[in-house]
């Protein structure tokens, strides 16, 4: 429901325009007639899908983890440096070597209910969260007790020091580790939470206005203290709310989307599609630009349980025939700005990218040598299902230049197309490819999503317990292991490094670049975020 | 008549049990795990294991359709995988503006195809009838979703005459609701123009052929009340069916009308619920469609007696 419809031809005559005036003067008054009194403060968002699930533990839908921004608040927040900053949290100790932390919340906290926020409600949602976050599974695995000494203060006593452990409750990678009322975090992690979504961030989901698949309402939440020292960055620093309501509105199709911002029926669309921008780059009242410097990092990810995957040799022989500047055109257009090649298995940019072992990608493609090191790799002319993604554009331009790729190199390709909702049932599927299960699929992650070995999911090499694909591969769990216990950054980034030349040895995945998802915006925000759609500090400079 | 309108009521049972039974089943058999979905892109295998276990997923099929038909039985359609509101509530949110859309829709396709096939028959041969086939062949040819986008473009965006999407409720007056259904229903309204236009046209001018038209041009009655009210009259069973069947292309067209003005209809609930599997909501609304056809098709049946007196149940 968006009843508001901004007029805006009056400051833009065209000879259409006049020419049509007269004949529809009469139905067009009243439409210009509606005003949109107010409108300065509330804002009008387009979300690249719907929340369809609200529990931000319960799922990784990035979509959601953006709503919880919303919603919820943090102990920690991760700055522009990748470096976690005291967000809830006042500040900790360390004791015992850093075998015993202390942190301590700031005062003042509330629930939308109105309710402190106490310590206990922390450790809750801690435990929750770490129930499904890998890098809350290995603080987990290192902490002896997790209490609440306090109302103000949690105590993590660990077996060991854990150096990750505020960049772990920083990290923003979904599911990331909201605060909520105890009584909520104590549900279940597998079950989504019911009824009432108690808060603690800057604004409050309002229960009452959801349209389920069309519209999401926030209000400001007048109780909410934001930090009153440092500079806002990411997820850390103040989060002021200047807007009294954001609305998130529900578009599917890409030009209905499209139409409304040009409209000023929204103000901001999160993920135009590659021919929306180009369109939209001609109107001059709307602004465009990447929020995330992290980028989107795309891969192709073998099935490790069946041949011919379940070979190292043969992913690994496969990296050769990669060109990524291939895929990153066919995800996102010519323009080399918005995508880089010569990527590997972390952010380039981020502390831990490196060009470490990237040389096998490089050089003059020869097919026929590439066929001749698969054969010898051990493939033995073995059906290969690429498991497509048909709907999905980015993944749908992965899915064809992956499988053309794949049979250059030599391989017996059967390529599904299928539809994104039975590309993620088929890929739990842990049956060999004859019979129903997959060879190779394709995805994408946020940088901040494969921003280190601690949340990088492909770079598990768990097997069962892992990201689809189950590799075992030891030696990058004693890899990440190590990386997880590194406590200063050179040491970490030699790790790193290490990782980055044993995952393209091993090949669990094959790096297919990196690239910049634009977003669109009508002029006269400010204060746009990074990192991630937020909306503390947007302010409008134009009603 | 009574007897025969509760026989037909009665008669809904099990047709709706026959869609019931078909629809659970045909979700069941089609690919895709709400799990998987509502679990994520990261999720690991145990986790999406874990929500299906939540969700009663695992459990045999007989178990779950014995449960879901135990719930309707009670007035319970169940609640939505995704986001666990009640598959009702979800139908009452979305009812009303699919509800308002076909209502306009049909007025407008009835009130201005109803004569053009009328005016189009008695001018028969001239440009005017050719006009009018004209505009059925280009109305039935071009799909809904490219009128929808050229009228979005012109009335919209190059003229800000009109709201480009969206929708506002009756409750906010008359003017706000009709703002918003003017360019859909035009978009949905079209094919049904065409259709009803070129039936309606074929109808009269068989009627049109008939003594008693003869006859009552010899007496003197005017163009008109000869065209409305004895031709149209005799030519009505035919023109009432085809609205009837095309209540059927309303709901079809809805789905991507209200993709492309962003209406929060049943139409775009129904296909983000087949998106993600959202099994209960798709079981409910197809059952609240199969209902509505039912009904509809009864009141046309119904409607038959109107306008021909022999018709008897």
């Amino acid at each position: 429901m968006t009843p508001t419809h901004t007029p805006k031809a009056a400051a833009r005559p065209t000879r259409r325009a006049l020419l049509a005036a007269p004949l529809l003067a009469a139905l067009a008054r009243p439409a210009l007639g509606q005003g949109t009194a107010g409108a300065a403060r509330v804002l009008r968002f387009i979300p690249r899908s719907d929340v369809a699930v609200l529990d931000p533990i319960a799922t990784t839908a990035h979509v959601t983890r953006n709503h919880a921004f919303l919603v919820w608040d943090t102990l920690y927040g991760l700055d522009a440096d990748a470096a976690p900053q005291p967000q809830m949290a006042e500040g900790h100790v360390a004791e015992e070597e850093g075998r015993r932390i202390l942190i301590r919340l700031r005062q003042g906290l509330l629930f939308h209910d109105g309710e402190p926020v106490r310590a206990r409600d922390a450790v809750a949602s801690i435990r929750r969260w770490a129930r499904r976050a890998s890098l809350g599974q290995a603080l987990m695995a290192a902490t002896e007790e997790l209490s609440a000494a306090d109302d103000r203060t949690i105590v993590f006593r660990l077996k060991r020091p854990f150096p990750r452990l505020f960049e772990a409750l920083a990290s923003p990678s979904p599911p990331a580790c909201f605060v909520m009322p105890e009584r909520l975090a104590r549900t279940d992690p597998g079950t989504p939470i019911r009824g009432e979504l108690v808060g603690s961030g800057p604004f409050r989901f309002v229960a009452g206005e959801r349209a389920a698949g069309s519209r999401l309402v926030y209000a400001r939440f007048e109780g909410y203290q934001p930090r009153a020292e440092g500079e806002a960055s990411w997820t850390a620093g103040p989060k002021r709310a200047h807007l009294d309501r954001v609305e998130w509105l529900v578009t599917p199709e890409p030009a209905a989307a499209a139409a409304a911002l040009r409209a000023g029926e929204a103000d901001w669309w999160e993920e135009p599609t590659a021919e929306a921008l180009a369109a939209l780059r001609r109107d001059r009242n709307i602004v465009q630009e990447s929020l995330d410097p992290t980028g989107v990092l795309a891969l192709a990810r073998f099935n490790a349980l069946h041949p011919p995957f379940d070979k190292a040799p043969v992913r690994r022989a496969l990296l050769a025939a990669i060109r990524q500047g291939e895929f990153m055109e066919a995800v996102i257009g010519a323009d080399r700005s918005l995508w880089r090649d010569e990527v590997g298995v972390f952010p380039p940019g981020s502390p831990m990218a490196s060009d470490e072992g990237l040389d096998v990608m490089e050089g003059r493609r020869d097919f026929d040598r590439i066929r001749r090191g698969v054969t010898e790799a051990g493939y033995a002319g073995e059906k290969v299902v690429v498991l497509g993604i048909a709907d999905v554009p980015p993944l749908a331009a992965l899915s064809r230049v992956g499988a053309e790729t794949l049979r250059r190199a030599g391989l017996e390709v059967e390529a599904l197309s299928l539809p994104w909702a039975e590309v993620v049932a088929r890929r739990t599927r842990r049956e060999p490819p004859a019979d129903g299960g997959w060879s190779i699929s394709f995805a994408t992650l946020a940088g901040l999503d494969a921003f280190h070995p601690g949340v990088h999911p492909g770079l598990r090499g768990n097997g069962a317990d892992g990201w689809f694909g189950w590799p075992t591969l030891p030696r990058l769990e004693a890899m990440r292991e190590a990386w997880l216990e590194a406590a200063e950054l050179p040491a970490q980034q030699r790790i790193a490094r290490d990782i980055q030349r044993a995952a393209l040895e091993e090949a669990p995945f094959l790096p297919l670049g990196q690239y910049f998802q634009g977003t669109a915006y009508r002029r006269g925000l400010t204060g746009m975020p990074k990192g991630l759609p937020a909306f503390w500090n947007v302010q409008r400079v134009n009603g | 008549m009574f007897a025969y309108v509760v026989r037909r009521v009665l008669a809904t049972i099990p047709v709706m049990a026959v869609v019931a039974l078909f629809v659970f089943s045909l979700l069941y058999i089609a690919p895709g795990d709400p799990a998987a979905v509502i679990a994520g892109d990261q999720a690991t295998p145990a986790d999406v294991e874990r929500i299906r276990q939540s969700l009663g997923l695992d459990r045999p099929y007989l178990v779950r359709f014995g449960a879901w038909l135990w719930d309707i039985l009670n007035g319970d359609l169940g609640t939505s995988i995704f986001t666990n509101l009640p598959v009702s509530t979800m139908i009452a949110q979305r009812i009303e503006p699919t509800l308002s859309l076909m209502v306009v829709t049909l007025i407008l396709a009835i009130s201005v195809a109803v004569p053009m096939g009328v005016v189009a028959a008695w001018k028969q041969g001239t440009v005017i009838d050719r006009a009018v086939m004209a505009f059925a062949v280009v109305g039935f040819s071009v799909p809904v979703f490219v009128v929808g986008y050229l009228l979005a473009y012109f009335f919209a965006l190059e003229w800000d005459l009109l709201p480009v999407q969206g929708y506002t409720p009756l409750s906010r007056g008359v003017w706000p609701w009709l703002q918003n259904l003017i360019l859909p229903a035009i978009a949905l309204g079209t094919v049904y123009i065409a259709l009803i236009a070129r039936i309606t046209r074929a109808t009269m001018l068989e009627v049109l052929q008939q003594d008693y038209i003869r006859t009552a041009k010899a007496k003197g009655v005017g163009q008109a009340g000869m065209l409305f009210l004895h031709a149209l009259k005799n030519a009505a069973v035919p023109i009432v069916t085809v609205i009837g069947i095309g209540i059927a292309l309303l709901i079809g067209g809805a789905v991507v009308t209200e993709s492309v003005f962003a209406i929060p209809g049943l139409g775009r609930l129904t296909v983000d619920a087949i998106l993600r599997r959202d099994y209960p909501v798709i079981q409910g609304v197809v059952l609240l469609f199969s209902f509505v056809y039912v009904l509809v098709n009864l009141a046309i049946d119904l409607a038959y007696t109107l306008f021909d007196p022999r018709i008897r149940y």
